[in-house]
């Protein structure tokens, strides 16, 4: 599985009708997803899902990366079905394969077309987020803050992975080559540096940071701001909708695999 | 020997850092690659010790193809030492620190403790050998890095930005190490835009623009020319500069070390105060 | 008569020893600095000029810890009663690692972090980040992420976004060790003609003083933690020249050359400090 599998999951600047809906309401189409999957293990169910996602795909321009993340599901999906072919029919096996394809599609969906950014407003926006923020660490901003500054982190990290290995292996250091445990232990002249950098880095920016007047005595202001507008709302009120028809039909009825 | 013939190489995303490049590099040889950044010199470096394979092209060190030996063979011979020596360190004392690419290369343990302790104290760090790396300041890690990579003699020696952070002091030492160095036939690399350093300890400049050598020479004679200085995104050391401005007074052009400098204008002031005397 | 600027930095008897750390990291400063003054503060390493540096903005006491002694006055406020945060209002500074101190996922967003901060209301902010971008020509970047920019963009990015607080003073710690000559001599001129347009004062830490000389007209010179020449940068390089030579610090080659031809008796006067003052003065000098 490499990396390649992750573009699967990156974002993209792009500026689609999908990108451009709140991220609370693409997170609301997650979850109008979510729930009839994991209630259901009708086979027809699953298809009707996948298929109700694929106009989001084709409209976000999002579905050849996405073509890519069920590549790197190929394993995973193949490892559930013959699971459950043991634990099961092999009807029930095919269900539970594409379940998991529907999961994985809609959060390859979701991340795809939500900027880490807007996500952080987002969660800055959800009271429950800005209480545990206030608890843990003092101030309700912290904590959204501290995942964008996470996912701004990740691409400097990697290019730091990447320089430490070339570094060691300067200095002689296979990391192809011994049994397990040799593996093992020669990625600590790896980990070792790359943990000391990404701390020196989050140090560094903590002190720029305190250096631009973060957090802030009087509370933060924000120059962008999410705006729920009428397709949002519509979304939402569908998406609403799926979810309290899937809870009902769950009750009253028994749906079976196939 | 290190050569590399017609090489040539562009990264998986498409992007061209390398475009047939012809260089040779033997012991003794002092050679500063300078260039924009993403120029390509880092990328350059990396082809010397087998990091990247090039895309077209090959190298040869000392006779052996690089994408026919692995990167741990090849740096027995090429040390290369990153630019950001936190880049390197991970063990519990200096000395185990420097000791790590010797163990590496499966020297016997009485072989590689002399070799510690000798390294230590060519750099001066024998007072630091039972000290954690991580508690030195920056410029004492950048030498720990660079023992760690010398403790195992490499024939070529490749350093990517050693000046940078470093004040004036450093610098001379830093300069004065390399001198030993090349002058007990190694050959020494160096990539750095810092132009004064260059300017003073003469090398041999190989100027690198996109990915492409743009000049090589000894470096007053390059570092004098403007179009290529500024084609590289570099600056003419203050001392061509100056006789830049001095040129109506007929000093030559190529002039980039004080010392020299210092030569030349005796001459003419000596002149200039004769007139003088011979006037008044 | 015109009235000499205020006193904008006055520190009394500064010091300051980090927890654990064997001596102390600066002592006995006793500095004042001028509005609108462009001060190049250098020494070897080690001697504490970035210490000084952290307390003018209050990351000394605030984000290191330690035994503070005297007093430090910045635009009117005593450094230890204030929080960093009111003091970033007064006090701007420019890390040397370019990458370090952009927080955000786009150059708008991180030039808006710090007015953000100071809970401005939004058309406050919007303007302040347009200024910002303006005044820095960054305004082509707005929509680039932190990573995508070269070592020039991102520092000049950074100067915008201090730049957007509105400080007083800007302090700029080696703010250009990692970027090529040409673009380290385009950010210098950049923060020498902020200064003018803005009335802003302006601190420098360099080791290579031929890159300031041309805009600092005073230099502070610091070993093992104390100040050991205070003055205007031509009178220092030139009676202090053997003093500075012998801490290590980089003096400009002009400088250094001008400094040999007069002790062997073929030129005389102030000794240069860049390459358009050197040239005419030699100049001078064999025309005669």
């Amino acid at each position: 599985m490499s990396l390649r599998t992750l573009e699967g999951f990156k974002f993209s600047t792009l500026k689609t009708p999908v990108h451009l809906l709140d991220p609370r309401t693409k997170f609301l189409i997650v979850i109008a997803v979510l729930v009839p999957a994991l209630l259901f293990a009708n086979i027809y169910v699953m298809i009707a899902l996948l298929l109700s996602q694929l106009p989001l795909l084709l409209v976000g321009k999002v579905a050849r990366r996405w073509a890519l993340s069920l590549r790197a599901g190929v394993f995973l999906s193949a490892l559930i079905f013959v699971v459950n072919l043991f634990t099961g029919s092999y009807l029930s096996a095919i269900a539970l394969t594409l379940r998991f394809l529907v999961l994985l599609t809609s959060f390859s969906l979701f991340f795809m077309t939500t900027s880490p950014d807007d996500l952080g407003l987002a969660l800055d926006r959800i009271g429950a987020v800005r209480w545990l923020s206030r608890r843990w660490l003092g101030y309700p901003n912290a904590l959204s803050f501290t995942f964008t500054t996470a996912v701004r982190l990740v691409p400097t990290l990697a290019v730091d992975a990447q320089t430490v290995v070339d570094a060691q292996r300067s200095r002689g250091l296979e990391l192809d080559k011994g049994n397990l445990l040799k593996r093992v232990r020669n990625y600590i002249p790896i980990l070792i540096p790359l943990l000391l950098i990404a701390i020196r880095r989050s140090l560094e920016l903590a002190e720029a940071l305190e250096s631009r007047g973060f957090p802030g005595k009087e509370g933060r202001t924000s120059l962008f701001q999410l705006k729920l507008r009428p397709v949002d709302y519509a979304i939402i009120a569908f998406s609403l909708a799926i979810i309290g028809i899937s809870f009902w039909v769950y009750f009253h009825y028994k749906i079976p695999v196939l | 020997m290190i050569t590399l013939e017609k090489v040539s190489f562009t990264y998986r995303s498409g992007q061209r850092a390398l475009q047939e490049i012809d260089l040779n590099l033997e012991g003794g040889d002092f050679i500063a690659i300078m260039g924009e950044n993403g120029a390509g010199k880092t990328t350059l470096a990396k082809h010397l010790n087998g990091l990247l394979k090039p895309s077209q092209g090959r190298v040869l060190v000392d006779g052996e193809d690089t994408r026919k030996v692995s990167v741990a063979k090849l740096s027995r011979k090429v040390g290369l030492v990153f630019q950001n020596p936190d880049h390197l360190l991970f063990s519990e004392t200096v000395k185990e620190e420097v000791a790590f690419g010797l163990k590496n290369f499966g020297f016997a343990a009485d072989v590689v403790d002399n070799q510690v302790i000798r390294t230590l104290e060519a750099l001066g760090l024998s007072e630091y050998a039972e000290t954690s790396p991580f508690l030195l300041s920056g410029g004492e890690r950048k030498r720990v890095a660079l023992a760690a990579i010398l403790a195992t003699e490499p024939d070529y020696l490749i350093l990517d930005e050693p000046t940078i952070g470093q004040d004036y002091q450093q610098k001379e030492r830093l300069r004065n190490f390399i001198l030993q160095l090349y002058s007990q036939g190694k050959a020494v690399v160096m990539i750095t835009h810092d132009v004064e350093f260059v300017a003073e300890s003469n090398p041999k400049v190989v100027l690198l623009s996109q990915g492409k050598i743009l000049a090589r020479g000894p470096a007053d004679s390059i570092l004098s020319k403007d179009e290529l200085v500024k084609k590289a995104s570099l600056v003419r050391p203050q001392m061509s500069r100056l006789f830049g401005e001095l040129a109506k007074y007929g000093l030559p052009s190529d002039v980039v070390d004080v010392h020299r400098a210092r030569i030349l204008l005796e001459e003419k002031l000596s002149e200039a105060k004769v007139r003088v005397a011979q006037n008044s | 008569m015109a009235n000499a600027p205020r006193e904008i930095i006055i520190a009394k008897n500064l010091g300051f020893q980090y927890v654990g750390a064997r001596r102390a990291a600066i002592q006995g400063i006793d500095l004042s600095i001028r509005e609108n003054e462009f001060i190049l503060l250098t020494g070897p390493s080690g001697c504490g000029k970035t210490s000084l540096c952290r307390c003018l903005n209050g990351l000394i006491p605030n984000f290191y810890q330690g035994e503070w002694t005297g007093e430090l006055l910045v635009d009117g406020l005593s450094v230890t009663t204030q929080l960093t945060s009111e003091l970033s209002r007064r006090v701007g500074y420019v890390f040397q690692n370019p990458e370090n101190q952009l927080f955000a996922l786009t150059v708008e967003k991180d030039i808006a972090f710090g007015p953000e901060n100071l809970g401005l209301s939004r058309e406050e902010i919007r303007r302040r980040v347009d200024e910002a971008m303006n005044v820095t020509g960054t305004l082509p970047l707005k929509d680039l992420a932190p990573y995508e920019l070269s070592g020039g963009q991102q520092q000049r990015v950074a100067l915008a976004g201090v730049l957007a607080m509105k400080p007083s003073v800007i302090v700029l710690d080696e703010p250009t060790s990692f970027l090529d000559p040409r673009t380290a001599e385009e950010v210098m001129r950049a923060t020498d003609d902020l200064r003018r347009e803005l009335g802003l004062t302006i601190v420098v830490v360099e080791h290579r003083l031929d890159l300031v000389a041309r805009y600092a007209e005073r230099i502070v010179v610091m070993d093992a933690g104390k100040i050991v020449a205070d003055g205007d940068l031509e009178e220092t390089l030139d009676e202090k020249f053997d003093l500075l030579e012998g801490l290590g610090v980089g003096v400009p080659r002009v400088s250094l050359l001008w400094t040999m031809l007069r002790r062997d008796g073929l030129v005389s006067g102030k000794v240069p400090t860049h390459v358009e003052s050197a040239a005419s003065s030699l100049g001078g000098m064999m025309n005669q």
